[in-house]
C-alpha cells in the first residue's frame, strides 16, 4: 500500500511531529515500504483467534491500595524542565 | 597474574575475595582502558570515573571486613536506557541529551546494593530503535572486531564496551533482539530473560509488552551471576512477575545427556548465510557429543514475526513516546509560538528519523479505521506465534538456531533501507513476541567476524538456558576470544 503526502502530513499532525517539506518525500516513501512489509499479515487466517495483549498466560493487571507511597520531590524533578516558575511548568499562552 | 581484563566476572570476584587486587585497582584498570579505547569505539556516552572510584573504595572496605556478596567490587557499564540518579541518561537521543535522571532504575539500584560499580553509560540506538547502533544521536559505535563494521544494536555500546574489555560485563535491553544480536556480532554471551522476570522500572520504555532487561557478558557463568542479582519481583513495575528467582549458578554444570534440542526448520531456511549456518550446525554436533538429541520442529507462523513486530512495537512506541512533549523534561524547541508549535517542533527536532518513522507507523496503525486491520490483526498473529512456541516446548527442552542471518555488516550499508535493517531481527523477534527467555553465545568466526548461536527456552527457563550455554562453553573456547587490538 502506498501512502500519499497528504496521508503522511495527517499522521505527522496526529503524532505532533513537525516534518519539514524537504524531509517529507523520504517519509512518504519509507512509511509506504513499512506498510507493504506489514501487509504480509493479511494472508494469515485469524478468524477464531483471541488477540494477545500480554505475553504471559493468565497475567492480570496487578492493583495496589490507593495510598501515597512517594514523597514530594517536585523540585528535583523540575530541574529537568525547560521553563519553571513558582513550581509550575511554563508553556506558551494557551487561553487568550 | 592473568591481565585483569582477560578475566571473567567470576574470576575477578575470586581475585577480589582473595585480595589479589582491590576493587579500586580493578576499577582504575578499566577506567584507563576506557580512556584509551573509548574515543575510537564511541561505546560509552558518559563516564562516571569519580563515582566509580568512590564506590570501589567503599567495596574494598566491605571486602576487607569480610563482608559483601558475590558481586561486591565488580565494575560494569549500564546501557544508557536505565535511569541513574544524578547522572545523564540520554537513551541515545537529542530529546534526552540534557536529562539528568532524578532516580535509579530498579536494576541499577539492585546492582549497586549488591556492590556492583558503574563505570558509565553505554551508547545505543536512539530509544533502542535500531539493529546497528547507527541511529544514536551520539554517533555510531564501532565493532571492536573490525572498526568498519557495526556492533549490532540496539545495545551496541554495551556490546562494544565488553568486547573491547573496557568493562568485564554490561547491562542491556532487548525488545526485538537488542541484546542477542549485538552479543552475536561481538562474540559475547547475551541473555534476554522471560518477560516480567527483570523489573522495567526506570528503564525508558520503547514497547512495553516486549521490553526486557538483561546482560552482556563474557560467559554464561557471568550471566548467571549478574542476572541473579537483577531479577525478581518489583512492585513498581506492574508487569513484574512474582515468582522466586532460582540460584542460576547452582545448575550450570548439570549434564545434558538426554536433552532434547529443537531445530527450528524456519530458521534454517531462506535468508541464512550458508557459512553462518554451518557454524551453527557444528555447534549442534558439540551438543550431540554431550548426549543431547536433535529434533526438527516447525513453527509455521514464525515467518510472520517481523511484520507482526513492526505493528506491535511501533504502536506501543507511539504511545510511550507521547510523554516527550518539551514541557516537563527533555528537549524544547526555541521560541515556540503556541503550545501546538512547542509540541510539534520539540518532537520534530528532538527525535531522529528512525524514531519518527516508528512513531508515525504506530500512530497510523492505531488510528481510527485502521486499528482492526493492523493492530488487532497483529495481536492475533502474535497469539498464533506464541502457540507455535508452546507446542514446540511440549516436545523439546530448548530451541537452538542462529542469532543473526549474517555476521556484522559495514557501517552505513543498511542505514538507508529500513526494511533490510528490520530483517536483521528475523530470528530474534519471535522470543519477544512470545515473552520467552533467549540467549546468544559465540560459536565461531567467519572471515574474522563473530557468529552467534541462539538458544530459546520456555517461560522462566533461564536456569536451563544458562546450563545449556555453560556446558557448551566448557567444551569450546570461542567465548574466550578477544579482538587483537584489545588483548
Amino acid at each position: 500500500m502506498s501512502l500519499t503526502r497528504k496521508d503522511v502530513e495527517n499522521i505527522a499532525h496526529l503524532a505532533r511531529l513537525a516534518i519539514t517539506d524537504a524531509e517529507m518525500p523520504e517519509y512518504v516513501d519509507r512509511l509506504s515500504k513499512i506498510l507493504n512489509l506489514v501487509e504480509q499479515l493479511d494472508a494469515a487466517d485469524t478468524a477464531s483467534v483471541e488477540p494477545m495483549a500480554h505475553p504471559l498466560k493468565d497475567q492480570v493487571q496487578r492493583m495496589r491500595v490507593d495510598e501515597v507511597v512517594d514523597s514530594d520531590r517536585h523540585e528535583k524533578y523540575q530541574r529537568n524542565a525547560a521553563k519553571v516558575e513558582a513550581g509550575l511548568y511554563l508553556v506558551p499562552k494557551v487561553i487568550e | 597474574m592473568t591481565e585483569l581484563h582477560h578475566q571473567t566476572l567470576a574470576e575477578l570476584a575470586a581475585g577480589l575475595k582473595a585480595r589479589r587486587f582491590s576493587s579500586v585497582e580493578l576499577t582504575r584498570h578499566f577506567l584507563s582502558r576506557i580512556e584509551r579505547f573509548n574515543p575510537e569505539l564511541n561505546a560509552l556516552v558518559t563516564i562516571t570515573g569519580e563515582q566509580a572510584l568512590a564506590a570501589a573504595a567503599k567495596a574494598d572496605q566491605q571486602l576487607a571486613a569480610g563482608a559483601g556478596g558475590p558481586l561486591t567490587g565488580l565494575p560494569i557499564a549500564h546501557k544508557d536506557i536505565f535511569c541513574t540518579d544524578g547522572v545523564l541518561t540520554t537513551c541515545g537521543s537529542k530529546m534526552l541529551s540534557n536529562f539528568v535522571a532524578p532516580y535509579d532504575a530498579t536494576i541499577v539500584e539492585k546492582l549497586s546494593q549488591a556492590g556492583v560499580i558503574s563505570l558509565g553509560k553505554a551508547n545505543m540506538d536512539e530509544f533502542a530503535m535500531g539493529s546497528s547502533n547507527e541511529t544514536s544521536f551520539f554517533g555510531p559505535v564501532k565493532n571492536p572486531w573490525d572498526l568498519k563494521k557495526v556492533p549490532g544494536g540496539s545495545s551496541g555500546g554495551s556490546a562494544a564496551v565488553v568486547a573491547a574489555r573496557m568493562a568485564p560485563a554490561s547491562t542491556g535491553t532487548d525488545t526485538g533482539g537488542s541484546i542477542r544480536q549485538p552479543a552475536a556480532l561481538t562474540s559475547l554471551t547475551g541473555i534476554k530473560p522471560t518477560y516480567g522476570r527483570v523489573s522495567r522500572y526506570g528503564m525508558i520504555a520503547f514497547a512495553s509488552s516486549l521490553d526486557q532487561a538483561g546482560t552482556l557478558t563474557q560467559s554464561a557463568e557471568d550471566a548467571a551471576l549478574l542476572l541473579g542479582a537483577m531479577a525478581g519481583f518489583d512492585p513498581r513495575d506492574s508487569t513484574s512477575v512474582d515468582t522466586p528467582v532460582p540460584d542460576y549458578t547452582a545448575t550450570l554444570d548439570q549434564p545434558l545427556a538426554g536433552l532434547k534440542i529443537g531445530l527450528l526448520k524456519e530458521f534454517f531456511e531462506k535468508g541464512l548465510d550458508e557459512a553462518n549456518g554451518k557454524l551453527v550446525r557444528d555447534a549442534l554436533k558439540v551438543y550431540e557429543a554431550m548426549g543431547a538429541k536433535l529434533v526438527e520442529v516447525s513453527l509455521p507462523n514464525l515467518p510472520l514475526s517481523v511484520p507482526t513486530y513492526y505493528v506491535v512495537a511501533p504502536a506501543e512506541c507511539s504511545s510511550n513516546l507521547s510523554r516527550f512533549d518539551g514541557v516537563r523534561f527533555g528537549y524544547r524547541c526555541e521560541k515556540p509560538v503556541d503550545l501546538l508549535d512547542l509540541y510539534k517542533r520539540s518532537r520534530g527536532e528532538g527525535f531522529g528519523a528512525e524514531v519518527k518513522r516508528r512513531i508515525m507507523t504506530g500512530t497510523y496503525v492505531l488510528s481510527a479505521g485502521y486499528y482492526d486491520a493492523y493492530y488487532l490483526k497483529a495481536q492475533k498473529i502474535r497469539r498464533l506465534i506464541a502457540n507455535d512456541f508452546e507446542r514446540a516446548f511440549g516436545e523439546v527442552d530448548v530451541l537452538i538456531g542462529p542469532t543473526s542471518p549474517t555476521p556484522a555488516f559495514d557501517i552505513g550499508a543498511k542505514v538507508d533501507d529500513p526494511i533490510t535493517m528490520y530483517l536483521n531481527d528475523i530470528y530474534t523477534i519471535g522470543a519477544n513476541l512470545a515473552g520467552l527467555p533467549a540467549m546468544s553465545i559465540p560459536c565461531g568466526f567467519l572471515g574474522g567476524l563473530p557468529v552467534g548461536l541462539q538458544i530459546i527456552g520456555p517461560h522462566f527457563g533461564e536456569a536451563k538456558l544458562l546450563n545449556v550455554a555453560h556446558r557448551y562453553q566448557r567444551e569450546t573456547q570461542w567465548h574466550r576470544e578477544i579482538p587483537q587490538a584489545y588483548r
